[in-house]
């Protein structure tokens, strides 16, 4: 701690970081551009001036920029001093000078960084009288949309893409006063993470294209904090809504887990909430739409519970309260998980690694720390975005721990930091199917079937404590390459782990539990992350189901007669001849879901849940954090969350307990009392009688606009205003306007800061943990005790098949998750169906790429063109998972090739 | 006594002189252009509607009882969809035009608005648009901002130098 003074007054602030950081961790309204808390300083732009007096006896003082001024002891600052203002107010003027009179069009606007310091500063008029300068803007994609008139040079969106997070198409062109952020050339933004463009730059230049289709200003929106649905890691992000439907997401800090940014797919992939295909009121097949409503559906739906015996489907996308109320209702012996059977032993054990092996689980921001890394058979890029650019921040800092301790840098300095680093990374291993773009920050990269990536895994444990099981029959390479990784984890303080169930491997997670189990025995700070294939894979694993097939069995025994699904579609999940069958022996189906798909088709009867945006409830992501999602907007009584439908069903049935459940608490509160490894979620936010200075939290911010206009067409009487029975939150501008507690934080607003930057005023201190805490509870702890091999047994060699091909399961970040796919935009990016398969291989088979091969997976035939690569192991193919238009198979699998096709190909010419 | 006469005699002096009642609604009030009555949307010299649906006037209205939304043709140009106003809820505050930043929303003086059915104060744009440029003559937002649209390309509006060439060299 210093001591510092700042316009006379004595401040306690932490030492080693910069002025800029110290004043607005005071809380401090200081003016700054270029430096961004997760990116450090490079005083591009002039702005965040600030007066530093040499000692008591100095009056004059200079000026200094803040952002590249280390805290020091006894220190004398003057931010009011009118030198210091009048700088900061020329600044602004100057960067102004070229601006457009855009603000009214501008989607930015209310929320612009720009604007709020131009205010701050008190910059009101224009002096400068000459031609602006003007640009001409590219098509950037589906995602972003840009305008580079707006531009102030400040390099954030630079530093951000190319340094942050890898991206290699966007740059600085051209000289002095004409510099252009932007593409070489019009095309699409490459990175997967370029959604974040639009909150890092503090001007209009990147904006949100979603958004731009049903343009609303952020003082305009309902927002609710939630979590994205989009993968196992449990983003937080807010949702914002306008006239009834979903305008934008955008991020939430949790200095936990995904701090400033987001994913691609969690930004832009909201859309499905206002898809056409919808299911918005409940549908009985027997009855005539019209004559169908709320009650008439429960009512026979309660019907066939009466009449059948019922079996319960839940699913990794739903709540923990809609699959936790489900299983309460058909009884534990007949609630199935509702995942494909390989996964489920998949996600079993990685809860069992979690559980049972020595090594800790860190979040997000812990990964980022880490000095070593070894991936082991995940995609990371594709199937946990947010986690890959962690890796990445891990590899970036890792050098710079030595060298800047050294040279006596403070990390923050980012130009000075990079010039030192040049272009040395942290080491990193990746063993994966086939390569990513990731990959080129790796160290080292090994490409084979999922078998060998686990034995490799195994000879690195067994170099580690030898006795580990041994791995016969490793090649030289194979070999030297363990021996390297097992060194570098023993070398590094906080060795990393992850693996994850998406190359489908039940040895891979196995392998790497023994290496974190190795670590840990040799005393090391070993972390294990494991992804799951959804948003809340590890929630259902922790409720605990039986499997799918045990449900396809129950009906077609005859053991159960009624089946009731929980917002899933059984087509993603096993072989369509046997779902269909299945669906086809149930005598009443009944669905609960929010988009019409081929399993809400069969349904006897529908109920019309609500999306993340329509429901409250509570997601475990792969870290066992449990997070607590808010609904966005009201709906109407046809349209609610599943829990609700099925307490409602309860309550009807007069079931024993959940028929004294009213409301959300209530079912929290049984989850918690009846299940102890759910011991604590209650609390992972206020319950709904939570209140500040008597007030509810409001959704929309105080200037929200149109209220006694928005629905005057329909009737100029206001509605009464909606009540939220569910949470502490109120859905109009009504209640507290102060800082609420960290897990009920809408969005981020101060006086003075409209922009996402206003994050600064509700943190600890800047870029640190959210005041009160990081919202989320980690309910998974693991046993350090248990150092012994998780496993004995190593698998054999992988052998290739004659006129077979061992086919595995390639992710797409966008294409692969079902929900996102139902964005236009997401859509877009999506790939075309192929096959991928290895260059020998298909010399061997004469295929060329584009053209198609033809093989069967349990049955089913697939016809699909051909993609070639160097990479994937030869006997080994690869299909893309999830995407639409590709029926199911539950992978990794055989493929057996289809002759008759094979041979069917061009005369070879010869010359 | 004498203060009580001399009233009077004030008082009486009053029928001499030149009278303001007026015989509403047979005769008009004369209204200065300020006057702050209905409210309009006009239109630019171009005949373009002037609104760019920039929600500044819906954010200004103390009562909120203007609502939106913002949509683009197809080469860029903002406008809204629908605008509302309730009048049964608008307090004539004049803060909308105020906000305005195309003079798109005016107080024009006419206040002749009653109806007998309260549903009939929802105007939408329809009712509000007019056909002209209202009391502010000669501004064009879009020929100001540096936002390109249809008809206007990029450093084609007022006080812009044409579109910088990234791959130029001169200094
Ligand atoms: S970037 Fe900000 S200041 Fe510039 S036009 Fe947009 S809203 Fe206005
Ligand atoms: S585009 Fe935005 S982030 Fe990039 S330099 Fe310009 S103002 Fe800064
Ligand atoms: S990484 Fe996953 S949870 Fe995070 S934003 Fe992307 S899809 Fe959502
Ligand atoms: S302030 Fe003017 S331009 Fe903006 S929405 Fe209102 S009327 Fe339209
Ligand atoms: S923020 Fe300090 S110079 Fe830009």
């Amino acid at each position: 701690m210093a001591t510092i003074y700042i316009d006379d007054k004595s401040y306690e602030v932490p030492t080693g970081k910069n002025l800029l950081e110290a004043c607005l961790t005071l809380g401090k309204d200081l003016p700054y551009f270029c430096w961004h808390p997760a990116m450090g300083s490079i005083g591009a732009c002039r702005q965040c001036a600030v007066k530093v007096y040499k000692d008591d006896n100095d009056t004059k003082g200079k000026l200094f920029m803040s952002c590249m001024e280390q805290v020091r002891d006894g220190m004398r600052i003057s931010i009011a001093d009118m030198e210091a203002k009048e700088f900061r107010a020329h600044v602004i003027g100057w960067l102004m000078t070229n601006h457009p009179h855009d603000c009214a069009v501008c989607d930015e606007g209310g929320a612009c960084h720009l604007q709020d310091m131009t205010v701050m500063t008190g910059h009101n008029y224009r002096a400068y009288r000459f031609d602006k300068r003007t640009y001409i803007n590219q098509y950037l994609g589906p995602f972003i949309n840009h305008e580079m008139n707006r531009c102030i040079q400040c390099y954030r969106c630079v530093r951000y893409y190319k340094d942050y997070a890898g991206g290699k198409d966007l740059d600085v062109f051209a000289a002095h006063n004409h510099l252009y952020f932007g593409r070489h050339e019009d095309g699409v933004l490459e990175s997967e993470f370029s959604g974040n463009l639009v909150e890092v730059c503090p001007t209009g230049v990147f904006t949100d294209k979603t958004l731009k289709q049903h343009y609303t200003r952020k003082w305009d929106l309902t927002m609710a904090p939630s979590v994205c649905h989009h993968c196992s890691l449990g983003c937080n992000i807010s949702a914002g809504e306008r006239y009834g439907t979903l305008r934008n997401i955008t991020n939430r800090y949790n200095g936990e887990v995904n701090g400033y940014f987001l994913c691609d797919r969690g930004r832009f992939g909201y859309e499905h909430v206002n898809h056409v295909g919808r299911i918005r009121k409940p549908l009985v097949r027997a009855q005539l739409p019209e004559a169908t409503d709320k009650y008439t559906a429960l009512q026979a739906a309660a019907a066939a519970f009466r009449t059948g015996s019922v079996i319960g489907i839940g699913s990794p996308r739903a709540s923990l309260e809609s699959n936790f109320m489900l299983k309460t209702l058909v009884g534990d012996d007949n609630f199935h998980d509702g995942v494909s059977d390989n996964e489920h032993d998949l996600v079993c054990l990685a809860l069992k690694i979690l559980k049972e092996g020595a090594a800790r689980t860190p979040s997000l921001w812990e990964v980022e720390q880490a000095d070593a890394v070894f991936i082991l058979g995940e995609d990371l890029l594709n199937t946990a975005p947010m986690l890959a650019l962690a890796v990445r921040q891990s590899v970036r800092k890792q050098p710079s721990l030595e060298h800047i301790s050294k040279a006596n840098i403070p990390v923050w300095q980012d130009a000075a930091v990079r010039e030192l680093m040049q272009d040395e990374m942290g080491p990193l291993f990746i063993a994966t199917l086939h390569d990513t773009k990731f990959e080129e920050i790796a160290t080292h990269t090994y490409h084979d079937s999922p078998d060998a990536i686990a034995r490799l895994g195994f000879a690195v444990a067994n170099f580690i404590q030898v006795d580990f099981p041994e791995v016969p029959g490793l090649n030289e390479d194979e070999i030297q390459l363990a021996r390297q990784i097992a060194d570098t984890l023993m070398a590094a303080k906080k060795p990393l782990l992850i693996s994850g169930t998406h190359c489908g491997s039940e040895r891979v997670l196995m392998a790497t539990a023994n290496i974190a189990n190795a670590l840990v025995a040799k005393e090391k700070e070993a972390g294990i992350v494991l992804t799951l294939p959804e948003c809340n894979s590890m929630g259902l694993a922790m409720l605990g189901g039986h499997r799918l097939e045990s449900a396809f069995g129950a009906i077609l025994n005859g053991y159960a007669d009624t089946v009731i699904i929980l917002e899933n579609d059984l087509y993603r999940r096993a072989n369509e001849g046997m779902v269909t069958n299945f669906l086809k022996t149930a005598k009443n189906v009944i669905v609960l879901d929010h988009l019409h798909n081929a399993t809400t088709e069969v349904a006897q009867i529908l109920l019309a849940a609500g999306t993340f945006a329509e429901a409250d409830g509570t997601l475990i992501n792969n870290e066992g954090r449990a997070q607590r999602f808010f609904q966005v907007y009201p709906t109407g009584e046809d349209l609610q969350e599943s829990w609700r439908w099925l307490g409602e069903l309860g309550t009807l049935l007069h079931h024993d307990r959940i028929s004294h459940w009213h409301g959300f608490d209530d079912v929290l509160q049984a989850m918690v009392k009846e299940m102890p490894e759910f011991k604590g979620i209650d609390a992972v936010a206020p319950g709904t009688d939570f209140r500040i200075a008597g007030q509810k939290i409001p959704r929309a911010p105080h200037r929200f606009s149109g209220r006694t206009a928005m629905l005057a067409n329909i009737n100029v009487n206001e509605p009464k205003p909606p009540v939220d029975p569910d949470a502490p939150l109120s859905y109009t501008m009504e209640g507290y306007r102060g800082q609420p507690p960290s897990s009920i934080i809408p969005f981020f607003w101060a006086p003075g800061w409209n922009s996402s930057q206003a994050t600064n005023k509700y943190q600890q201190e800047v870029g640190g943990h959210l005041k009160g805490g990081d919202p989320g509870l980690r309910l998974i702890k693991p046993d350090t005790s248990k150092t012994a091999p998780f496993t004995q047994t190593v698998p054999q060699k992988f052998q290739p098949l004659e006129g077979h091909l061992y086919m595995l399961q390639l992710h797409h970040i966008f294409g692969s998750e079902e929900l996102s796919m139902h964005s236009p935009p997401i859509v877009e990016r999506a790939p075309e169906p192929y096959v991928l398969l290895n260059e020998e291989d298909a010399i061997q088979m004469k295929l060329q790429e584009g053209q198609s091969l033809s093989f069967t997976i349990e049955g089913q035939v697939y016809q699909l063109p051909v993609k070639i690569s160097p990479i994937i192991r030869s006997g080994t193919a690869g299909m893309p998972a999830g995407l639409p238009g590709i029926p199911y198979a539950e992978l990794p699998a055989w493929a057996i090739l289809n002759r008759e096709l094979k041979w069917k190909q061009q005369p070879q010419t010869t010359y | 006594m004498f203060s009580l006469l001399r009233s009077m005699w004030l008082t009486f002096l009053h029928v001499f002189h030149k009278r303001e009642t007026i015989q509403y609604p047979e005769q008009k009030a004369i209204l200065p252009t300020r006057w702050r009555g209905r409210i309009v949307l006009s239109r630019d010299p171009d005949g373009g509607e002037r609104c760019v649906a920039c929600n500044l006037c819906a954010a200004a209205c103390p009562v909120d009882c203007i609502a939106l939304q913002a949509t683009e043709d197809p080469t860029g140009r903002r406008y809204p969809e629908f605008f509302r106003i309730n009048f049964s809820r608008c307090i004539f505050c004049g803060f909308c035009e105020d906000a305005c930043p195309t003079y798109a929303i005016q107080l024009i003086p006419d206040f002749e608005m009653g109806e007998y059915n309260r549903q009939n104060l929802v105007y939408e744009k329809k009712d509000l648009l007019i056909n002209g440029q209202g009391k502010y003559h000669g501004y064009n937002y879009y020929k100001v901002a540096g936002l390109a649209i249809g008809g206007k390309g990029k450093g084609e509006a007022e006080n812009e130098a044409p579109p910088v060439d990234i791959r130029s060299l001169i200094p």
